[in-house]
């Protein structure tokens, strides 16, 4: 039996005067892949930020006690208004240059990547950095954040194949916002379907019906299930 | 002669502090920023040279001023930056010529930093080294802020507290930078020598070197102009910091 990571109950999260996510309560073991499922607007990023303590809520979260939180944004598109290179980019986060190399290592990058002008790199590159960067210091729990265009074709199914590793090698919990069913039922063993109020929440194989998924996304559902291969 | 060495260590100083500072400030789109604030600072100029006090000492209040207006501007409403530009800055400009000796409007709006004292280029250079310390200091954690405040603040950093800082330091240059270039032109001396950074720069230090590198050319050049043809030191410091910026425009196409 693991123990519990994180304790969420009856979290509502306000941006301005709307509401973005009422009511949601779940629980979290060590070692947990659990995924956040729902449409455009649903509140799934709005999650991971307050979950990584960047917005202010109400409710209760209580991670386990000194958990690090390693966090990896949708896209960074400021990052190409200032030339950088990948080395540069984990000196912000004040790093060393070992740990920067065997972390690039990985995430299946050598080390001559260090050089790279970061604003230069392709979206599925940068995206491999920005898992790079999180988990910079040793992370207990990943909370990653799919981005919804823009990643090379191809690139999908490296990077859910590549954080499958990091959670063996590491003992990662990840918590995820994905549009890909099929990553739901390969690689998570709990999901949360998210449509500002919680629609279903469980193991995946067991809460994810059609008729749920037509629920969470109304007629949108016949284009996901066809998705799924 | 001595006068001379002086506006050029001053000019300097200005120069290259102004272009570190701007490698900040481009990339949150800030470096039009300070146009506005320059222009905001024309009342208080305008008071200095009524007066006969330093021209910097006048312009900031009102530098200060407009920070507080972005600020306020930034967090509790949504009006786009332009408003304020368009209303609150022209402001500055209208109240200006209603008492500003228009004899002297050419020390206002484009700067002189050939007559600087003494004392003035002391104070200059001293504030100048404290800018620059200031910035060196919160550089890292600001690239970070301006990629994204959510990870500055993941990494548990005071984003409000570095942004007093980074706020404080553009108040100094821009006060500072008035003097050399005037109220016009504050923005390009800025702006100008980092987007030719820009122009030639694969990483940070490229950028940051070359940014102030061509901030204090561009002033150095500029003054030594007004040495031999007596055209006004400002409006030559900007010039040469635009043929810079068309220069790296080539040069960029090259790689």
């Amino acid at each position: 039996m693991s123990n519990s990571i994180l304790k969420v109950k009856n979290l509502n999260v306000e941006l301005g005067r709307e509401k973005v996510i009422e009511d949601l309560s779940f629980e979290l073991k060590e070692g947990d892949v659990l995924t956040i499922l729902g449409p455009n607007g649903a509140g799934k990023t709005v999650l991971l930020k307050t979950l990584s303590g960047v917005l202010p809520y109400k409710g209760e979260i209580e991670w386990q006690k000194e958990v690090k939180i390693g966090y990896v944004p949708q896209r960074l598109p400021f990052i190409k208004e200032t030339p950088m290179s990948v080395e540069e980019f984990f000196e912000l986060k004040g790093s060393s240059k070992k740990e920067i190399e065997k972390t690039l290592n990985s995430v299946g990058f050598k080390n001559n990547f260090l050089n790279k002008n970061v604003g230069k790199l392709s979206s599925g590159q940068f995206q491999r950095i920005l898992i790079a960067w999180a988990l910079i210091g040793n992370p207990d729990v990943l909370l990653f954040d799919e981005p919804t265009t823009g990643i090379d074709i191809g690139g999908e199914e490296t990077i859910y194949a590549l954080l499958a590793k990091l959670k063996e090698e590491r003992n990662l919990t990840i918590l995820l916002v994905t549009h890909d069913l099929s990553v739901v039922f390969k690689f998570s063993n709990s999901v949360i379907c998210l449509n500002k109020c919680p629609i279903c929440q469980g193991i995946p194989k067991e809460v994810l019906s059609s008729e749920t998924l037509h629920k969470l996304y109304g007629e949108e559902v016949k284009f996901y299930e066809h998705h799924k291969h | 002669m001595e006068q001379f060495l002086l506006s050029l260590a001053a000019g300097i100083f200005i120069g290259g502090v102004a272009g570190y500072l701007g490698t900040l400030m481009l990339s949150k789109k800030m470096a039009l920023v300070a146009g506005p604030l320059g222009h905001l600072t024309l009342p208080g100029i305008a008071l200095a040279l009524i007066y006969g006090f330093d021209i910097s000492l006048g312009a900031f209040p009102f530098v200060i001023l407009g920070i507080i207006l972005i600020w306020l501007l930034e967090i509790k409403t949504k009006l786009p930056m332009e408003a304020l530009t368009a209303v609150v800055f022209a402001s500055g400009v209208a109240i200006a010529f209603l008492f500003l000796p228009i004899e002297q409007a050419e020390t206002a709006l484009v700067g002189d930093i050939t007559k600087v004292s003494l004392s003035e280029a002391l104070v200059t250079t001293i504030l100048c080294f404290l800018v620059f310390f200031i910035i060196k200091k919160i550089y890292s954690r600001m690239v970070l802020i301006n990629i994204s405040e959510d990870l500055a603040k993941i990494e548990k950093i005071n984003v409000k507290k570095y942004n007093f800082f980074y706020l404080g330091a553009i108040a100094i240059i821009v006060a500072l930078g008035v003097k050399m270039v005037g109220g016009l032109l504050t923005a390009a001396l800025i702006a100008i020598p980092v987007c030719a950074a820009r122009n030639l720069s694969k990483n940070l230090f490229q950028y940051v070197f070359l940014a102030t590198s061509f901030g204090a050319i561009s002033a150095f050049l500029g003054i030594l102009l007004f040495k031999f043809t007596d055209f006004p030191a400002g409006p030559l410091i900007i010039i040469i910091s635009a043929s810079i910026f068309l220069m790296s425009m080539i040069f960029k196409k090259g790689t």
